[in-house]
């Protein structure tokens, strides 16, 4: 296989990944201010994601660093003539990061209301609009070998905002079990009720999305050629459905595997319909930066593939030991152990 | 203004914001990684509690290291495209192995680290601030490869209108990377030690916990003398690099204008950049200029279209704020080093440590004044300047949406900084248990 394949399955691969592990802190930071009624269960939702944010969001930080690494010239383009979205996505990042390690190191009532509305809206505005610009670069941006037209405003379309809400209700579904199956009692009944509510919108914006993106975008044409793959979204499809299904049984963990199924076979699904392209040109499709014009040399290429192999296993290892260190239930006895 | 100002100015901004959490991280991840590995040790619980009151102080500054990183990593692409384009092949892949191999690890063993108290046994919880301060000084590695091949590019060919890896190893082994991460991370520890000395000579002087904080101050003494002798001492060979590779960025640390061998230093000089010369020269030392330099002849901004040079002002007064601090560090750690048995009576050297805290964060500042603005116009020294690397696609009126929302967003976030490290600070360790 070519480097430039590899690297562009990794490149959805460390996407997806980031979704599924954010989403969560997403969903529980979203349902924080719902579902944290009194200060200990406000504190129980900060001690499900406070280990882990982080690290999940450093998924990002790779996702980005590789897309600059495998894909320089997407790098350049994709966060120039997306400027606007992503800074905004960004100031999100750092009020959500802000907010989850001052919350409990503040001194005040004021200051811990304060922190409170930043986990929301940190977790709130990034949830929608990485699903925004996911759905326009699905559609493709209006740019050519001479530049960029399009402007903000452009980004707001119908097909956007639709994959923005089901980014959004995924990630709440997805929090909502997070939360039930790290607290207990009546926090852990509170937000798995939360994912049932959220998992209906989820269930008929993915059934819109599925036809829009007929009308949108050209996604389906890589399907319709290669027909097998559309195993990707039934199994999509398939798992989110069984996740409202196991919600309802009250097997949360099952839940939770099957929504994390979802979310990467989601994302997978929309990776598949864009090969080769990384981003498509909504003017022309030979202006479209693919994964052969866009990438580094094979040398480059070469090189990065021996570091993933040699560290991303090894990331993975100690990232799975931290959950399974924090994956007890968190009580109230065990709450009044801790400093905060 | 156009949108290449803007952007440097909002990089300028963005960078020396990051690099004002960046050195504590530095520095205190290793001294609390110290303090916790001698508590499983020896079992006294005094190195305990300094863990766990520096350790407070330690995420609070985190915690905007973080959020101010991702910042970076975005940017080159939002605003600098043309360049992305240009080095990405080569630039991009240290970004992204600093990623894989020190995030992660940093990330990850510091939420162990902060939420594991009562759910790991001591011995891993020791281990995994070591890692954490292992892989922050390993990221400082990767992006100061990163800037060092901006600096001084290697083991590249230009192809297709940029930039094409042909030699990791050269791009990983580029000294002048090399000196800049032994440099940089060294200014870290300098900031962090002097920092565990200031917050503890504020406590020594109101006479709090004195037998505590004397302690945190010898750990503290040692390891900034260590550090601000290495500090200058690496600074020197970065110098004869710089003289090296940047024959006009030396000329303008030091407002060279003529050719001159065996060229001399003055102590006092103040340069005349509109007339091309120095308006005052006084206490001349022969020599040394090139001594230090490693070069008899010395290169003067005159050999250089004017186009070609960094804004002399800047670079000269930012490197010579730089080596005075670095000396007055010395002079400093010594002084408290030997006056340790009974700091707690010399009034004065405490109140100096207190208010020396800032002072190696400047010097850090200026650091980066000298190397960035000294390498101007270049972005990607004698291969690209920075006026044809910012990205087209980016309207001025959106930097400058961008840039103000930086100002006071980050503006707002430093003051939140400052007064949680003060109040922590003040509110001393956990009392003693009985
Ligand atoms: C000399 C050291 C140094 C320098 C020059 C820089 N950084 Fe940095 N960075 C660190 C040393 C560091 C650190 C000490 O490792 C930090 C600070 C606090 C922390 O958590 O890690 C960090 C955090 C940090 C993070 C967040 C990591 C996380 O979520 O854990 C990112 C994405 C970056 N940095 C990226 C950059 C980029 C793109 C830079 C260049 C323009 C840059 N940093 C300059
Ligand atoms: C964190 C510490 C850093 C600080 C405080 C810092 C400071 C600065 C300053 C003051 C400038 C403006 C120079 C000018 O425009 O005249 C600048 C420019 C620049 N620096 Fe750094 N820098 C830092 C780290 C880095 C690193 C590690 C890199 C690369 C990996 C980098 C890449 C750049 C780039 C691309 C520019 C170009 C923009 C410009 O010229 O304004 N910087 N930096
Ligand atoms: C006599 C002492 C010192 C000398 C001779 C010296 C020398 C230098 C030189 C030549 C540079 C520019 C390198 C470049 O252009 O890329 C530099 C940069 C820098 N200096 Fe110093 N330095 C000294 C002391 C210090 C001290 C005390 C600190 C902080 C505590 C410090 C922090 C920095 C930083 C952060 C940079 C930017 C990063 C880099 O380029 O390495 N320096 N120094």
């Amino acid at each position: 296989m070519e480097f430039q394949v590899i690297w562009f399955i990794l490149w959805g691969l460390l996407w997806a990944v980031y979704f599924a592990l954010d989403g969560f802190d997403f969903g529980a930071g979203i349902l924080y201010p719902f579902i944290g009624k009194d200060e200990i269960s406000k504190k129980a939702i900060i001690h499900a994601i406070g280990p882990v944010w982080n690290g999940n969001e450093v998924w990002l930080i790779t996702a980005g660093g590789a897309t600059f690494a495998a894909f320089p010239t997407t790098y350049a383009y994709m966060f120039s003539y997306l400027y606007t979205p992503l800074l905004i996505i960004l100031f999100a990042l750092i009020l959500r990061g802000v907010a989850i390690e001052f919350r409990p190191k503040a001194l005040t009532e004021g200051e811990r209301k304060l922190w409170d509305v930043g986990i929301f809206i940190g977790s709130v505005v990034p949830a929608f609009l990485f699903g925004v610009a996911f759905g326009n670069i699905f559609i493709g941006l209006p740019f050519d070998d001479k530049g960029y037209y399009g402007a903000l405003f452009s980004l707001i379309n119908p097909y956007g905002i639709v994959v923005g809400l089901l980014f959004l209700f995924t990630f709440i579904v997805h929090g909502g079990i997070w939360v039930s199956l790290r607290s207990s009692n009546e926090l852990s009944a509170n937000s798995s009720k939360m994912a049932i509510r959220f998992w209906y919108l989820a269930l008929i914006f993915a059934v819109v999305f599925l036809i829009l993106t007929a009308f949108y975008t050209n996604l389906y044409n890589n399907f319709i050629k290669l027909p097998h793959w559309f195993l990707v979204p039934a199994t999509a499809v398939f798992a989110l459905i069984l996740t409202g299904y196991y919600l309802k049984k009250n097997k949360n963990l099952r839940a939770f595997v099957s929504s994390t199924i979802f979310i990467l076979a989601l994302i997978f699904s929309g990776v598949i319909g864009l090969y080769p392209n990384l981003i498509p040109s909504s003017i022309d499709a030979k202006y479209s930066l693919t994964i052969f014009n866009s990438s580094s040399s094979p040398y480059t290429l070469k090189i990065m593939t021996i570091v993933v192999i040699l560290f991303v296993p090894v990331v993975i290892f100690y990232q799975a030991w931290a959950y399974k260190t924090f994956s007890y239930k968190i009580t109230k006895e065990k709450l009044s152990e801790e400093e905060y | 203004m156009d949108t290449v100002l803007l952007s440097r100015l909002q990089f300028a901004a963005t960078a020396a914001f990051h690099f004002i959490f960046v050195p504590l991280t530095l520095g205190l991840s290793l001294l609390i990684a110290y303090m916790e590995t001698k508590y499983v040790r020896t079992g006294d619980r005094e190195y305990l509690r300094m863990a766990k009151f520096w350790g407070r102080l330690f995420v609070i500054n985190f915690a905007l290291g973080v959020v101010t990183g991702i910042t970076m990593e975005f940017q080159f692409g939002m605003n600098w495209a043309e360049y992305s384009r240009y080095v990405g092949d080569i630039f991009g892949s240290p970004l992204a192995i600093e990623a894989t191999v020190a995030f992660f690890l940093e990330s990850t063993f510091l939420g162990v680290w902060i939420f594991g108290w009562n759910r790991i046994s001591p011995k891993l919880h020791a281990l995994a601030i070591s890692l954490v301060a292992i892989a922050t000084n390993l990221s400082a590695l990767w992006i100061l490869i990163a800037n060092g091949w901006m600096q001084n590019p290697v083991g590249y060919v230009i192809n297709q209108g940029r930039a094409e890896m042909v030699d990791f190893w050269a791009v990983v082994t580029n000294p002048y990377g090399l000196l800049k991460f032994a440099h940089t991370v060294l200014s870290g520890w300098v900031v962090a030690g002097f920092f565990v000395l200031g917050v503890s000579a504020y406590h020594l002087l109101k006479r709090n916990e004195t037998e505590f904080f004397k302690k945190c101050m010898k750990i503290g003494a040692v390891f900034a003398l260590i550090s601000s002798i290495l500090v200058v001492a690496v600074g020197d060979f970065h110098a004869k690099e710089v003289s090296h590779t940047q024959p006009t960025k030396l000329a303008a640390m030091e407002s060279v204008w003529e050719t001159t061998k065996n060229a001399p230093m003055y102590l006092i000089l103040i340069p005349d950049p509109a007339n091309e010369k120095n308006a005052i020269e006084a206490i001349k030392i022969p020599s040394l200029l090139s001594i230090l330099a490693g070069k008899e002849e010395i290169k003067g901004l005159k050999e250089f279209p004017s186009s070609e040079r960094p804004p002399v002002m800047l670079t000269f007064l930012s490197f010579r704020v730089m080596v005075i601090l670095g000396f007055l560090f010395i002079i400093l750690a010594v002084w408290t080093v030997i006056k340790l048995k009974k700091i707690e009576h010399s009034q004065t050297l405490l109140r100096l440590l207190l208010w020396s805290i800032p002072l190696p964060y400047i010097a850090g500042q200026v650091g980066w004044i000298v190397a960035e603005v000294g390498r101007q116009p270049w972005i990607v020294y004698g291969l690209l300047k920075t006026a044809d690397a910012v990205s087209k696609a980016v309207e001025p009126s959106q930097v400058l949406a961008s840039l103000i929302g930086f100002t006071l967003f980050y503006g707002a976030l430093g003051l939140v900084d400052v007064y949680l490290l003060a109040k922590y600070a003040r509110r001393g360790p956990d009392p003693k248990e009985v």
